[in-house]
């Protein structure tokens, strides 16, 4: 039973947590607090036509909140004590909880895996589900499918200035309807098979198009761009270090490239000439793979640093980098009094 | 020595996490109190960004392309600014397009934190519009090979493209002065090049930043079909350092000042214009804890290795 | 009879984009196909989202293991579908403010708005971020240099890690100038610019030659595994 190290390992994390927890109630109660949003309103008056009005036109007015800096709300209230221009957001600051909780949700699957950790993933799935399913409504098919198809409508209700739809536009959406609920048939497995043709539609259109790009551009661009003169004079002379240096890059891409495709050419044995070229072109590849290994922890650590100045700057109020906070030179860190 | 290897063989994957979550947050603490950054020295990929734009004639129209969402916004968004950034100081019209579907939503922020805070003298639809997103990845791109707007009838706002001023010379996107792109994987900068820069026959020049994972990937089409290529996190910053070494330099505020911008925006470098070049702090971290933690597995492998001969032999 | 009919449709699809670039007549009816392609993309999105509705009902149906996730994952789904497309707490628009739906779905202050920000952002960054911790305990328990390849994978590792951050400034700044070239942030970029392009470049032309040959062999009907079960080969 080893459960010693088991057990302290525990212990530690548990501090670790309370040490975490003790930050935040202490940022809650020390200096300007945390986690606080707020937005400006803005009211909005417009005069539109309106056919049915007297004068032929009539005033729509709303209020909208725009997000601000708790800097730029401080300002406003010392310029004007008692304005409601600039306010605490009840939506935006919930937001920001919101978000905080849910990026420590995601984040305790670090520890092991936990019921905070499978119901941020639930409702992520959830959320980008429809997401996208609204996306794809109103970005695409509204504009597009309504436009043609139901174009009188379209422009009553939701894109007033959409121009007349030609008749090829509508002949092709009428197609891109049918092959659309066709697809759509999936989800009946009764008649479901019927989805093939638009399948096909998809697979037929994407190789087509494949060839013409992948030959264009990877085979043909990418060949004639490794044929480069492999000797670059420098100073007209052939003979000197610096040519040898000058050249030294296009020769090893070409003998790269030409050992490297060796190496996936099977339909002969790796031995001798071939074999030789096949491990140089191995050697090539593992350089490859080693700077993409080392580009690829850069691109993760960049991500993370995000999630983490969102925790430290916009939850915690711990750093001001974006300077949201700074007010006569002090930022609300270290308290710049009367932000309540 | 036996029990220091015998901790490290046997230490807990999470203790791994922990100097991971330190080696970012403290250079974040660091950087984020005392609003230090690290010095960059452009690399040549960087700098054929930069000079891409800066070399095009002043109001020419440049299609921006975010093709990427929140999932990498850490490492794209600072480039997406930054060329939104250079292109108005620059005076050039913009068009921002989208093909993932949150990137709508990337183009709108970065007109709300560039164009609208520092630039507002410019005209939503005739200086900068957003065109949002259009699903179909690479087909949207043969589209707008041959009519831009057939692809994208309607900006993000729903106002219609057919009438659109800064649409007015655009029929197809060979009439754009360059593509800029910023990408986080499919679609991306690999399918524009494929689809787009190589149909037109190296007549629409392209830049690209992209993630790191995509980076390595990309540089067998720079300098030919990629004009210019920012490689993640740093190349952003490097692209960052670039900006502002340029708005900073005296000589060049009467040019910033003639495209109508704020002469303020020269005059000192807002933080948010430095959010790339803060990240290289936490990178430096955890690329030296990275670099340690493959020695100290190492160690551990040699130490197995030996010990296991021994018992062998 | 149906998949005769969807070899026919792949095929004849595929041949006009393939003869659509190089024949001026043909390139409208390329953009219009491509056009329709994109709309049944946006009309996959609903079907995408039809499918998750479908598998999670049955799950809750079943009452599966972890069935309450599903529930919150269509609870989720039902809430962000009504926001959205009800544009709820959507502003009119300014330009059209006449119009009753023409505002913008995700504008400053709706609720579709409000989901993007503080629900999606938060959780897929950080989904991504994870990755970072994951990295670096691989890197301790797996990065071994086990052999001559494994030690050139490391050793360019060490270099790329290095060189693309100011470590590579601080250990060989220094360096004088005739040896700038072995300047860590310089001896980086070469091994992006030679030895990564080389192999990557190699990997391009293998998967453009094997991309060009699958796309053959579907309009020509030998391949036909893309029908599901029962399609195959010829």
């Amino acid at each position: 039973m080893s459960t010693g190290p088991r057990s302290s390992a525990v212990v530690v994390w548990a501090v670790i947590v309370l040490a975490v927890a003790a930050v935040v109630g202490l940022r809650i109660g020390l200096g300007d607090g945390m986690a606080r949003a707020y937005a400006e309103r803005v009211e909005m008056r417009v005069t539109v036509q309106d056919s049915e009005s007297p004068n032929g036109e009539r005033v729509v007015e709303w209020v909208e909140w725009k997000s601000v800096s708790p800097a730029a709300f401080l300002l406003a209230s010392r310029e004007t004590p008692s304005q409601d221009r600039v306010q605490l957001s009840a939506a935006y600051t919930v937001g920001l909880w919101v978000a905080a909780l849910l990026t420590l949700a995601i984040f305790s699957f670090l520890y092991r895996d936990n019921p905070a950790y499978r119901l941020a993933e639930a409702i992520v799935i959830g959320v980008s589900a429809a997401y996208w399913g609204v996306i794809g409504v109103w970005d695409s098919i509204v504009p597009k499918l309504g436009g043609a198809l139901a174009h009188g409508w379209t422009t009553a209700y939701i894109l007033p200035n959409l121009p007349e739809p030609t008749a090829q536009s509508q002949v092709g959406m009428g197609i891109a309807l049918a092959f659309g609920v066709l697809l759509l048939l999936r989800l009946v497995p009764a008649v479901g098979g019927i989805s093939v043709w638009t399948m096909a539609f998809i697979v037929g259109i994407t190789a087509g198009a494949k060839i013409v790009s992948h030959v264009e551009s990877d085979l043909l661009a990418q060949t004639v761009a490794t044929m480069q003169p492999l000797v670059q004079p420098v100073d007209g002379t052939l003979w000197n270090v610096a040519t040898v240096w000058a050249s030294l890059p296009n020769v090893l891409v070409v003998i790269g490239v030409l050992c490297c495709l060796t190496y996936f050419f099977f339909s002969v044995e790796h031995k001798g000439v071939v074999g030789g070229a096949a491990r140089v072109g191995i050697m090539y590849l593992m350089i490859t793979f080693g700077a993409a290994f080392g580009f690829t922890v850069m691109g993760r650590v960049a991500l993370l640093s995000q999630r983490v100045e969102f925790l430290l700057d916009d939850w915690l109020w711990l750093i001001d980098p974006l300077e949201r906070r700074l007010v006569d030179g002090v930022s609300m860190i270290v308290g710049t009094g009367g932000i309540w | 020595m036996q029990g220091v290897l015998g901790i490290l063989e046997r230490l807990d994957r999470r203790w791994v996490f922990l100097a991971m979550a330190l080696a970012v947050a403290g250079p974040i603490l660091v950087m984020g109190i005392t609003r230090k950054t690290l010095p960059e020295t452009p690399t040549d990929a960087s700098r054929a960004v930069f000079q891409a734009v800066q070399s095009l004639p002043r109001g020419s129209t440049v299609l921006l392309s975010f093709d990427f969402d929140p999932g990498s916004a850490g490492e794209l968004e600072p480039m997406g600014v930054s060329m939104a950034r250079q292109c108005a100081l620059c005076g050039h019209k913009m068009v921002f397009i989208s093909l993932w579907p949150l990137g709508g939503q990337m183009i709108d922020q970065t007109i709300k934190k560039v164009l609208r805070a520092d630039f507002p003298h410019l005209q939503d639809g005739v200086d900068y519009v957003n065109l949002g997103f259009q699903a179909g990845n690479e087909q949207v791109m043969r589209v707008v090979l041959t009519d831009f707007k057939r692809a994208f009838p309607t900006t993000k706002s729903g106002r219609a493209t057919a009438d659109l001023p800064i649409l007015s010379g655009i029929q197809r996107v060979g009439d754009f002065a360059l593509l800029a792109e910023v990408s986080a994987g499919y679609p991306g900068s690999k399918e524009w090049v494929q689809y787009v820069v190589s149909a037109s026959g190296g007549k629409l020049p392209m830049v690209s930043g992209c993630t790191g994972v995509q980076t390595p990937q990309l540089y067998p089409y720079f300098p030919g079909q990629i004009r210019g290529l920012l490689g993640a996190i740093k190349g952003a910053a490097e692209y960052e350092s670039l900006i502002n070494a340029w708005v900073l330099d005296p000589a060049n505020a009467a040019e910033i000042a003639s495209t109508g911008a704020d002469v303020g925006v020269s005059a000192v470098i807002p933080p948010k214009y430095l959010e790339a070049q803060r990240r290289m702090g936490p990178q430096l971290g955890a690329h030296l804890l990275m670099v340690v933690l493959i020695l100290l597995g190492n160690v551990v492998y040699l130490a197995q290795r030996r010990s296991q001969r021994r018992a062998a032999a | 009879m149906m998949r005769i009919v969807a070899m026919a449709i792949a095929s004849i699809a595929g041949l006009v984009m393939l003869l659509s670039p190089f024949f001026p007549d043909l390139e409208s009816v390329g953009a219009q196909s491509s056009e329709i392609f994109n709309v049944i993309a946006a009309i996959a999105f609903i079907l995408g989202a039809g499918s998750l509705v479908k598998v999670n009902l049955s799950r809750i149906g079943r009452r599966d293991a972890g069935w309450g996730y599903a529930l919150v994952t269509l609870l989720c789904f039902a809430i962000t579908l009504i926001v959205g497309l009800g544009k709820i707490g959507v502003p009119p628009n300014p330009q059209f403010a006449a119009t009753p739906w023409a505002g913008e779905k995700d504008a400053a202050g709706s609720a579709f708005a409000w989901i993007y920000e503080f629900v999606l952002t938060p959780i897929t960054s950080t989904m991504f971020a994870l990755l970072a911790f994951y990295v670096a305990s691989a890197a301790f328990r797996a990065f071994r240099a086990k052999n001559r390849e494994a030690m050139l994978l490391l050793g360019t590792a060490f270099i790329v890690l290095l060189g693309r951050t100011f470590a590579g400034v601080w250990l060989t700044g220094g360096l004088p100038e005739w040896a700038s070239g072995l300047r860590l942030e310089n001896l980086s970029m070469f091994i992006m610019q030679v030895f990564n392009t080389a192999g990557n470049r190699a990997i391009i032309i293998g998967i453009a030659l094997g991309v060009t040959a699958t796309s053959l062999r579907i309009l020509l009907g030998i391949d036909r595994s893309w029908m599901g079960a029962g399609g195959g080969s010829a």
